[in-house]
């Protein structure tokens, strides 16, 4: 999906004065737990944790599906050791590359099997849910990361975690007879014991008890590795790997992914700082943002799927500058803020809306990154925020067209207002004439329809892959009705729009 | 009985074709292609890419010792393009080397030279120019000309289909590993094995007996394996006989999604003509199939289109001409249903409209014109046994058709943004391969002196579950427990000729020659069984014990095994099945091509969201002809899935090629299938209670194609979801609705 991506490129003038630091990074050995087996490993970072799955540790259960993160037949979980507890995460391996396992407990669906079948896998073969049985792996990990997690709400949340997972032979229907069955066991979990309760009620070999022990008794130091100055930084890769990763292993790379050094989101007095490594799922998750805009969960559910929204970050979908990046079409409306930081300690901060100057060209030095990103948040006033996207398909999908929208309202007034547009133009587009004319504005049918002559005055699509030229201009249209309709269903009334 | 591959494939256990074990010195091998729709190659140069490290060398048309030719029924395609570029993505060579990544990074560096020459994406635009793949076919019933004049109402249309992309989830590929005294053993991810030691056979020029093809399963086939996993196959073959090294072919998804062909895109001009009871007495149709720019199967497509031009509906006066349009895209294949989906799409459309311009529902001109025993097809086979009317009862009476529509009626009244639509879909579909000559089949079984028994037949085992309903055949026919048989691998050395696994026709086909070879084996070991048991009496196994008067006996069949093989009876057995009945006349365009037909019907059930033009489909309701299902757990699962691949294709699937003849919708990011949030939220299916076809196996009917066809109504259910909102407009008959079309369809001329 290249919609969320990290990729602070820093130039492409940087790289020969680094390439000597890269071939010693090389050399730097790549620890990691792989199922039960501790691996050490000199294989390039660069490379993806997929190949080295399937064609170093020969683990084949692992598939390839489209090494593009958009089918999920190549999901795995990373483990990660907090406070001598272990958090699982599903993502891609396609994705992500090796050096990103670094320190992690990478399970595959070999991980998860048993001399028996596991919960998971009986419930996929009581249900028929696998035919053809290649993409039936990613689900039966996604799924099993699942039963991994603190805790089991809901049947669309079982649901939620194969969102990811592609299958071209069931109709699902089956595959979502067998996550409910799932749902209804994890429902009997023991939250005291909750690792033990599993491995009692054959969801995981035993040995995943220990694992938090060996991981801690091999020592690895989260940022030991590597320790560079490589100019090309990379994150969750989940852009940079869809497009160019033959090219990896020659350049630079400061691997990013995780290092955070701050809270991934946190409020200090009216803003909320974001770290740019902060991932789709740390803003998804975030209490002060579900707080404040109630559909902020849905909203999410929209940008990507789980597996990807977990590895990609904040600053990649920013620094990626696609045109319709969601979480930059958000943070535009948001009227976000970003911290960019240098090596030799210089920042400056940017409001984001003037970060985009055209078609991937961004207000950015050769050595800068987005460290922080800032967004304003009065918890006393009425801020009211709302986000539209339309796809080919509603999810799992990259927008045709995107908008949101903030507005601070006083009664029946405007008071502020920021609106934004993806795929509409060659940058993530903050509009301005539209924001600017909604200000001091009451809310009613005519100002709408104003507001929407303004936008079409500075909307500028493109005819592509994901629609004509007509069509992105309707749909923005739409969408804008879609903010007023949804924010102020008492007032706007979609008969009086059209 | 769940599928026997279920337990392995849940624990990553199965083996794929990118997941055998790979012999130390193997060279991995990608293809290279030209990034032009139509030119002629001045000059090649790959002095770099050679230099390139790990590459051990490039091998194009040069090398072939044979002849340069993959095509199946017209020998039009060229395994390397040679000279000239017919597509964008014609692979014009393969690259050998260490490691996929090493020859990925050789082919940035080769340098071609190309001179342009003009491209055709467009069927009709083809078919002025006279660039056809072979001459059309025109099927006729009655005579249209002198009917017209009968009819009340008379409507003529046009409408469109696009292709669809297979999207099997595992790639093509290839293994191939040379042999002593120059055979060559290949594994493929192919439906065809046959067909792939075929064209290695000309391409190689070896004799068929030295070219062993072995297909454990594909992840995924749908079609797109059947006759274009021949050219991976023959390449990976070529490579690794004339390197003499074990040479390995998967393709990167782009690779394969640029450089293989789909369904054929169709476009189709249509007359119909209805009584005022609303008889369809005339009906005409032209289609246009964008064939691509080699023949592969599109004749044989071609044909199915016109086979099923009038779906499960009788018309006395029919006359349907094709055309298949040679473009310049990449050849276009068989994909479920294969071709005749695009055809039923037509009457469907046809139907629809005239329905509008009459003022009935859709469903009244439906009802009215379903086959009967004793009609006829176009193609002069007559009906019987129709379950067309008892599959459409048994839906708009089980699921309530009239209040669905009342529902949705009322619900569009009062409500202004979210509007319904419903559409039923009824199906008639004809079993058999339609080049009456492919119907046959051979199964191998070996009975081993412990009891335990081994399978071989032509089938190819692709998610479909045919390997488990031939286990049950073999059981059933054995009367041994189903864990006791293996499926073995679908090998050209254990069984040789074999049709690809294909047509919906794979259990039926193979499964009647196991039958047979089983049935053989009992005929030569009861005369023992009687003898140890001293009796003349009749005795049945069950369960893997001797029965007399149905009680077991003491002999079990491990007993009767062994002392049938004391007694120098042979326990191995090949039988031959063939398809009676059957016969088919090209040049009267008549005769008897399917053994039977499988009907159903289907009401689906839309809500569209008229701010947004996106839209969820609430409801499914299906009645489906099964005969005597064999497997319900397997059949249920075809039904789902072939209903949500059917939608898919009318809905979200759209590909995308722009006029220079590249593919703009490359990958899993620009060409969308339905996730798990896009299917039906209910999907109901119930089993027409009916008594089966003595042709189909065990009179389990076919199941792979048919219920495909359900998703053609998810278009009409759409469109009325449409002009609910915005009745003044007649929207283009242009698959697949996608949510763009939806929402220009919404606001399109709606305040006039």
């Amino acid at each position: 999906m290249c919609f969320l991506s990290i990729f602070a490129f820093s130039g492409q003038a940087l790289i020969p004065e680094t390439n000597i630091v890269f071939l010693e990074l090389n050399k730097m050995k790549i620890t990691f737990i792989l199922n039960d087996q501790v691996i050490q490993t000199e294989q390039s970072g660069a490379g993806t944790l997929l190949d080295f799955i399937r064609y170093e540790a020969n683990l084949r259960g692992t598939k390839i599906g489209c090494r593009e993160g958009d089918c999920g037949a190549c999901t795995v979980l990373s483990g990660t050791l907090q406070q001598g507890k272990i958090f699982y995460q599903s993502l891609t391996s396609c994705l992500t590359p090796l050096a990103n396992a670094h320190g992690k407990h990478i399970v595959t669906v070999e991980g998860f099997n048993l001399p028996g079948l596991n919960k998971v896998q009986e419930a996929m073969v009581e249900c028929s849910g696998t035919q053809c049985g290649f993409c039936t792996p990613g689900f039966v990990v996604s799924l099993g990361g699942y039963a991994l997690q603190d805790t089991h709400p809901s049947q669309d949340c079982a649901i939620s975690a194969i969102d990811g997972n592609i299958c071209r032979c069931t109709g699902y229907k089956s595959i979502e007879r067998a996550a409910c069955i799932v749902q209804d066991s994890l429902e009997q979990q023991d939250s005291a014991r909750p690792l033990d309760w599993l491995v009692e009620h054959h969801f995981i070999p035993a040995w995943f008890r220990d694992i938090p022990q060996r991981l801690e008794a091999l020592n690895i130091p989260e940022t030991a590795f590597p320790k560079t100055s490589g100019r090309l930084f990379v994150g969750g890769g989940t852009d940079l790997y869809v497009q160019k990763p033959d090219a990896l292993p020659d350049l630079p790379i400061n691997y990013i992914f995780g290092k955070l050094s701050k809270a991934p989101i946190e409020s200090i007095g009216n803003t909320i700082h974001i770290q740019g490594g902060a991932t789709a799922t740390d803003l998804m998750n975030a209490p002060v943002f579900l707080e404040a805009f109630p559909r902020w969960y849905e909203y999410f559910k929209l940008v990507s799927s789980t597996p990807i929204r977990n590895i990609g970050t904040v600053a990649g979908n920013l620094v990626n500058a696609s045109p319709i990046g969601d979480i930059t079409a958000m943070l535009l409306a948001l009227n976000a803020r970003i911290l960019l930081q240098q090596e030799n300690g210089e920042e400056r901060i940017l409001p984001l809306r003037q970060f985009y100057k055209a078609y991937k060209t961004l207000d950015k030095a050769a050595g800068e990154w987005i460290a922080e990103v800032h967004v304003d948040l009065q918890k006393d006033t009425n801020t009211l925020f709302h986000f539209e996207k339309v796809c080919k398909r509603t999810y799992l999908d990259i927008a045709s067209v995107n908008t949101a929208i903030s507005l601070k309202t006083k009664g029946n007034l405007l008071l502020e207002a920021h609106v934004s547009a993806g795929g509409v133009a060659p940058v993530p587009l903050y509009l301005d004439k539209t924001s600017r004319y909604l200000e001091g504005k009451t809310i009613q049918t005519e100002m709408v329809l104003e507001a929407i002559e303004v936008l079409q005055s500075e909307i500028h699509p493109i005819s592509d892959a994901r629609g004509s030229a007509a069509y992105k201009r309707t749909l923005a249209r739409q969408l804008f009705m879609g903010h007023f309709l949804t924010l102020f269903p008492e007032t706007i009334q979609m008969e009086a729009l059209v | 009985m769940k599928n026997i591959d279920a337990r392995n494939h849940v624990q990553g256990k199965s083996i794929y074709l990118d997941d055998i074990p790979e012999i130390n010195g193997t060279l991995y091998a990608v293809p290279f292609d030209a990034p032009v729709g139509h030119a002629r190659i001045v000059k090649m140069d790959f002095t770099k890419a050679m230099n390139m490290p790990g590459i051990a060398r490039i091998i194009t048309a040069a090398d072939i010792p044979g002849e340069n030719q993959i095509g199946g029924i017209i020998p039009d395609e060229p395994l390397f393009a040679e000279g000239e570029i017919h597509f964008w993505g014609h692979p014009i060579g393969i690259i050998l080397g260490t490691s996929e990544y090493a020859c990925r990074k050789a082919r940035e560096v080769i340098e071609i030279e190309y001179e342009a020459l003009p491209v055709i994406t467009c069927p009709r635009e083809a078919q002025k120019q006279n660039h056809l793949i072979a001459p059309p076919r025109t099927f006729v019933l009655g005579d249209t000309s002198e009917h017209w004049a009968e009819c009340d109402y008379v409507l003529e249309g046009k409408a469109d289909v696009n292709g669809q992309e297979h999207l099997y989830i595992e790639t093509q590929g290839a293994y191939a590993r040379p042999k002593e005294d120059g055979c060559i053993w290949v594994a493929s991810s192919t439906q065809g094995p046959t067909a792939v030691q075929k064209a290695i056979r000309k391409v190689l020029n070896l004799p068929m007996h030295k070219i062993e093809v072995d297909t454990v399963r594909l992840g995924g086939g749908f079609g797109g394996k059947e006759d274009q996993a021949t050219a991976w196959a023959v390449m990976a073959a070529l490579a690794a006989h004339v390197v003499q090294k074990p040479v390995k072919l998967s393709l990167h998804r782009m690779d394969d999604m640029r450089m293989t062909g789909k369904r054929h895109p169709y476009s189709a001009d249509y007359k119909i003509g209805l009584n005022k009871d609303l008889k369809i007495l005339c009906y005409e149709a032209t289609f246009y199939q964008n064939a691509g720019a080699a023949a592969d199967l599109s004749t044989s497509v071609l044909e199915r289109t016109l086979f099923h031009c009038t779906n499960a509906y009788f018309i006395p006066n029919v006359k349907a001409t094709a055309y298949s349009c040679k473009t310049n895209l990449p050849p276009n294949t068989a994909f479920r249903g294969f071709g005749g989906p695009q055809g039923m799409f037509v009457i469907e459309a046809a139907i629809t409209k005239v329905a509008e311009q009459i003022g009935v529902t859709a469903d009244q001109i439906q009802k009215a014109n379903l086959v009967r025993n004793g009609d006829v097809f176009s193609y002069g086979q007559v009906i019987d046994k129709s379950e067309a009317h008892n599959s459409w009862n048994a839906c708009v009476n089980t699921y309530n058709l009239e209040k669905i529509q009342a529902e949705i009626r009322a619900f569009n009244q009062s409500n202004y943004r979210f509007k319904k639509g419903v559409a039923v879909q009824p199906i008639c579909f004809g079993i058999s391969f339609t080049n009456t000559m492919m119907n046959h089949a051979r199964a191998l079984v070996h009975i081993y002196q412990d009891g335990s028994v081994v399978v071989s037949t032509g089938a190819v085992e692709m998610g479909q579950g045919v390997n488990t309903k031939l286990a049950q055949v073999a059981a059933i026919t054995l009367g041994i427990p189903a864990s006791w048989i293996r499926l073995e691998s679908t090998n050209t050395l254990r069984v040789a000729n074999t049709s690809p696994t294909a047509a919906s026709a794979g259990a039926d086909l193979n499964g009647k020659a196991l039958q047979i070879a089983c049935q053989n084996l009992m005929d030569r070991m009861m005369p023992v069984a009687q003898a140890l048991l001293n009796t003349e009496a009749n005795l049945q196994i069950k369960d893997g014990v001797v029965h007399k008067d149905n009680e077991a006996t003491e002999l079990t069949w491990q007993q009767l095994v062994l002392q049938s093989f004391m007694r120098r009876i042979s326990l191995s057995e090949q039988a031959h099945y063939s398809t009676p009945v059957i016969q088919y006349d090209k040049t009267k365009e008549k005769g008897h091509p399917f053994a039977y037909h499988v009907y159903g019907t289907a009401i689906l059930v839309v809500t569209v969201d008229c701010l947004r033009g996106t839209y969820v489909f609430d409801e499914v309701n299906i009645v489906h002809d099964l005969g005597k299902t064999l497997n319900a757990d397997i059949d249920n699962g075809q039904i789902e899935g072939a209903l949500v691949q059917g939608i898919g294709w009318m809905t979200l699937e759209e590909i995308l090629f722009n006029d220079k003849g590249k593919l703009l919708t490359h990958a899993l990011s620009t060409y969308k299938i339905p996730d798990i949030y896009s299917v039906p939220l209910q999907i109901n299916i119930q089993h027409l209670d009916t008594p089966g076809h003595d042709l189909a196996i065990l009179k389990s009917k076919a199941v792979g194609e048919p219920p495909l066809m359900y998703g053609l109504g998810a278009y009409f259910a759409i469109r009325n979801a449409v002009k609910a909102f915005n009745p003044n407009h007649d929207p283009n008959i242009d698959a697949p609705y996608t949510p763009e079309k939806v929402l220009m369809d919404l606001y399109s001329k709606r305040k006039a």
